[in-house]
């Protein structure tokens, strides 16, 4: 009894109940085509979000102020070379200014920063046009740099410039999908927006940042105002939100963070309070964190579509059962004409692996087909080793579900089996 | 004689469950079968016929006794010994024919060859040949269900004889098939006799009992009756048999 008749025999046996077999097939299929897709939706959204930090530039460096020194939670926000600092509530934090983002386009003391620019930020406001209004995700006050630092390109019109600043001029570039809102179908260059009742000029609009709907804000729901401007009309004269500084080229990010620590460690006495009042982040340690939450959204999907190649698993133990009693009188005969027990287990064993093994080729080439559309947003990524996998459950999945109803079959007694109707 | 006898059951007793419950569905039977012999084991239902013949076919042990099939104590023998035991020496006829539905008449006379380890064109020639010997050369790519009961049946004789059998085994071969087809399957069983196939066939028909040279009558597990038909001697009762 080759392992071929054996094989030829199960295949008898699922032909012989093509709708039977070809349900449980499918549930093996959908399992396994679900691992596979939802593993590569997670895989691309991550992409996705990886792409879209890099679009704010490989070179760029964000400096914030921390109340509570260094911020331990974050990986990668690292403050110069002080490691660890005391996080209780700090006194004498100072603020951010923008002579400290002055300060740091220093060529003796900082060669590695190209330019700084200081932020403030404004989030949700209220921006009206000719009685439409919108909401502004963001309202960016910032200096001329802040376009080059942060990847922001003006599509049409002009950015403002440094007398804008200077002036505290009302001026302001939107973005794209802002624009849309606001002005439809006119076009935006040159007329006054109402912000909180202080009237801004719109000079440019921001070409589309290409982010898709899945990341958490839209960014392109965005006005850039000089920073002059909107301290005096929005935020106030207090502390800014952050400094983008852009160092000379991507290589030199790293010289750059420790450049920046060192001034700023200067400028705001840190030697005296012992704790760093800022935290300097450059585009690979938001990376780094942002990876690690989409990770975990990668697995949380995988483990969903897991449960579902458990479920196409246990379809296969329940169909191998009903068939094992249907057929019982059939392995009754095959028993009494000398089949051995090993055949028998070798035949159902056969059956329930085949059943897997052609869902899950099945289901990778459902899975991979899947991935060629996009889906809510996201162009799936395939992982390889999630193929692999997939296939390697199903196939083991048919052996382990499979065992018990031939076990079954094995087990029968010949004269029980004969006499079964 | 040199060769063993085909049958050779000494006292044999199949007690089923225990105690007061226990059924004793054999009570000693003793019965010895030569070579070329065509048996009728004759009982009414709960004589215990279906017992015996599921230990001449090594389906089932019996709880005493000896049972020596062409010389192998079956006793002792573990399930993969008595399968291929079942698989060489004994070719079974059951009552409702018992073939694997969806399988051709050819592939279902293969199949315990195939189980026999007979390799593909030997198997194939064999089968044909068992199938022409019969006399359904021509329905060897039906299926079952597209053959009447008597081709079924005849199919089910091919089965049993591929493997050349030491003991060819039916059970109430006719009691599934009209008048036609009856006079059909004892005609096969005969011819089979003649050519020297050791028959034991088991029914509760006087008829189909007519045919064979030697009939066994059982009642309450006992045997209470063993003549030849040829010579119309009576035997006396075995020993065992009490």
């Amino acid at each position: 009894m080759s392992a071929l008749e054996v094989l030829r025999f199960a295949l008898r046996g699922l032909m012989a109940n093509k709708l039977r077999s070809s349900l449980t097939t499918l549930g093996v299929l959908i399992g396994v085509g679900a691992v596979i897709l939802l593993v590569a939706v997670g895989n691309g959204s991550s992409e996705q979000i990886k792409k879209s930090i890099q679009r704010l530039g490989a070179d760029s460096l964000t400096v914030t102020q921390s109340t509570t020194g260094g911020r331990p939670g974050m990986p990668g926000g690292r403050s110069g070379g002080q490691s660890e600092q005391s996080s209780g509530p700090r006194t004498q934090a100072h603020d951010l200014t923008a002579q400290d983002a002055a300060a740091l386009v220093d060529p003796v003391n900082a060669p590695s920063v190209e330019t700084a620019s200081p932020v403030v930020t404004s989030p949700s406001v209220t921006a009206g046009y000719a009685g439409t209004s919108a909401t502004i995700d963001q309202f960016v006050g910032t200096t001329p740099s802040y376009f080059a630092a942060a990847n922001k390109t003006v599509a049409s019109g002009s950015a403002f410039t440094g007398d804008d600043v200077t002036a505290a001029g009302k001026t302001v570039v939107i973005g794209s999908s802002l624009a849309e809102d606001l002005f439809g179908r006119v076009d935006p260059l040159g007329k006054r927006i109402d912000v909180d009742g202080i009237r801004f000029t719109v000079t440019g609009v921001l070409k589309e940042s290409g982010s898709s709907s899945s990341s958490f804000t839209d960014p392109d729901s965005i006005a850039i105002a000089p920073l002059t401007a909107v301290q005096q009309s929005l935020t106030g004269y207090g502390g800014l939100d952050q400094v983008i500084v852009q160092a000379k080229d991507s290589g030199a990010v790293d010289a750059a963070e420790a450049e920046i620590t060192e001034i700023l460690n200067g400028r705001h006495d840190v030697a005296s309070s012992g704790a760093a009042d800022f935290s300097v982040s450059s585009q690979a340690s938001i990376q780094s964190a942002v990876g690690e939450s989409s990770r975990t959204f990668t697995v949380l999907l995988g483990a969903v579509a897991a449960i579902s190649l458990l479920v196409g698993g246990i379809g296969i133990t329940n169909i191998m059962l009903v068939t094992v009693t249907e057929r019982t009188r059939e392995i009754g005969i095959r028993k009494a004409i000398g089949a051995p027990r090993g055949a028998i287990l070798g035949q159902f064993m056969a059956e329930a692996t085949v059943l897997s093994l052609l869902g899950g080729l099945l289901g990778v080439a459902a899975g991979v087909i899947g991935s060629r559309f996009t889906i809510v947003g996201v162009r799936p990524v395939l992982v390889p080793s999630s193929i692999a996998l997939a296939l390697g459950v199903s196939i083991a999945i048919g052996l382990f579900f499979g065992s018990y109803p031939a076990n079954r079959a094995a087990k029968l007694r010949p004269i029980e089996a004969l006499r079964h109707e | 004689m040199t060769s063993p006898p085909v049958l050779d059951i000494r006292a044999v007793t199949k007690v089923y469950g225990e105690g007061d419950t226990a059924v004793h569905a054999l009570r000693g039977i003793t019965l010895t079968v030569e070579r070329g012999d065509y048996v009728a084991i004759m009982g009414a239902s709960g004589s215990g016929k279906s017992t015996l013949m599921n230990i001449i076919g090594c389906l089932d042990v019996p709880s005493a006794g000896h049972y020596l099939l062409d010389g192998t104590d079956v006793r002792g023998l573990d399930e993969r010994r008595l399968a291929i035991l079942r698989n060489r020496r004994i070719g079974f006829v059951f009552q409702s024919f018992n073939l694997i539905p969806r399988m051709s008449a050819q592939a279902n006379v293969e199949l315990p060859l195939a189980y026999g380890g007979v390799r593909g064109a030997d198997r194939r020639r064999r089968a044909l040949a068992a199938l022409g010997e019969v006399g359904l050369a021509d329905r060897t790519r039906h299926e079952p269900n597209e053959l009447s009961g008597g081709q079924q049946q005849r199919v089910a004789v091919a089965r049993a004889l591929v493997t050349a059998p030491t003991l060819l085994l039916a059970d109430e071969p006719t009691g599934a098939l009209d008048s036609a087809s009856t006079a059909d399957m004892l005609g096969l069983f005969d011819r089979l006799s003649r050519s020297g196939r050791t028959i034991v066939l088991i029914t509760h028909e006087d008829d189909v009992a007519a045919h064979a040279q030697r009939l066994v009558r059982l009642v309450d597990g006992r045997v209470v009756e063993d003549r030849r038909r040829t010579t119309g001697a009576r035997h006396r009762m075995p020993e065992g048999a009490r």
